[in-house]
């Protein structure tokens, strides 16, 4: 085969040709929004060192966090948290090597969002 | 490693579009992915018309009519066209499928025909699998024993037999590790759904004797623990077989036998 043209093999579309199914789309979310989450967190801890620091840092700090742009920062990381979790349980539920079935997989994933849907109003409304 | 987008020899450059069928009224549009070692040029996606009027019911029966009818340098892998050889395995309207038993029906508007995902092209729709195979390979797909050979044959329960169900219909057509994004970002140390759905086989056979070197072996962060439960593979296996279970089967063994 050693005569053989091989060419310069070019490699086959992946991300351009195939269609997430919705379980893969949750899979990458599952993942932007841990990374996110990582971000608001340094976000909350800046404002309780600001707290420990004093009085005038405080407020800086408070005045950006319940800005417009703290708001949907704060709104987003809600919506993250309780998707994070809702597939967390999912994941943990998959780890005892059940509910694996497709229909069962793609009910899981509505529920999941139902849920984390629901969790982010009741978060708004108790805060 | 992740990479979004396709390197530079690897994009997609807009193909020939193939005459009509003179006279046909029931006209249907294929997009297919073309590419030779031939010419040095970059892959294109040509596009053909077929006479669904007098062409079979299933990808691979269009497929077939275009190569004899209208283009016959299109190249595709193919054999018993009925879902048992696993080579004519493509990516057919955003999903991996065996084009034999993949109607046209069930494909809405044009049909957007690619190879494997993420795997070297050899030609047109046939990718490179050499490395499939050996990962294959390494999972030590036979039955392996320490015990001497019985006078006849190797005997095992029904119920043991049962749980061999679900895994040993799989036909190697590679649809599943190609849909898996892990495998495609990790190949190299990756094994993938199919050989690890192959490893699992081997694991739960009653019949096997090394189930401890075959877990050894697997005991990886890579070889096994890219499995991220994506559940492509179960999504698009053309036999309904769930390779993203029998990954967790091998895991929860794993913690098993340690605790």
């Amino acid at each position: 085969m050693a005569d053989v043209n091989q060419g310069n093999r070019p490699l086959s579309p992946h991300l351009q040709a195939y269609r997430l199914p919705l379980n893969a789309k949750l899979s990458i979310l599952h993942r932007i929004t841990g990374v996110a989450m990582g971000f608001s967190g340094v976000l909350i801890v800046w404002y309780f060192l600001a707290l420990a620091t004093g009085p005038e840092y405080f407020e800086t700090a408070s005045a950006v966090l319940t800005s417009w742009f703290g708001d949907i920062v704060f709104f987003l990381s809600i919506c993250a948290l309780w998707l994070h979790f809702a597939n967390g349980v999912r994941h943990l539920i998959w780890d005892t090597g059940s509910h694996f079935g497709q229909k069962t997989v793609n009910r899981s994933a509505l529920i999941g969002i139902g849920f984390a849907v629901v969790m982010v109003i009741v978060t708004i409304i108790v805060g | 490693m992740v990479e979004f987008a396709l390197p530079k020899n690897s994009r997609i450059r807009t193909g020939k579009t193939w005459p009509k069928p003179e006279g046909a009224k029931n006209v249907r549009k294929f997009l297919i992915y073309r590419w030779t070692p031939d010419d040095g040029q970059n892959p294109r996606v040509d596009t053909y018309f077929v006479d669904m009027d007098t062409c079979g019911p299933m990808v691979l029966d269009a497929l077939i009519k275009i190569k004899n009818e209208i283009d016959p340098t299109l190249t595709f892998r193919r054999s018993c066209r009925e879902g048992i050889c696993g080579s004519c395995a493509m990516n057919i309207d955003g999903g991996n499928h065996l084009a034999c038993i993949y109607g046209l029906d069930e494909i809405k508007g044009d049909v957007k025909i690619y190879p494997l995902p993420h795997m070297d092209v050899v030609r047109d729709l046939v990718p490179d699998l050499t490395h499939f195979y050996a990962q294959h390979a390494s999972i030590m797909p036979w039955l392996e024993t320490k015990t001497n050979a019985p006078a006849k044959e190797w005997r095992q329960s029904i119920e043991d037999r049962k749980k061999l169900d679900g895994l040993y219909e799989c036909v190697m057509c590679a649809s599943c590790s190609a849909s898996c994004p892990s495998y495609w970002w990790n190949s190299e140390r990756y094994l993938g759904p199919a050989a690890l759905l192959h490893a699992y086989r081997w694991i739960i056979d009653s019949r096997d004797e090394a189930t401890g070197e075959r877990l050894d072996d697997l005991e990886d962060p890579f070889k096994l623990y890219r499995c991220h439960t994506i559940m492509n593979c179960a999504q698009t296996c053309p036999k309904g077989l769930n390779p993203a279970k029998a990954i967790a089967e091998i895991k929860k063994k794993m913690v098993q036998r340690t605790i």
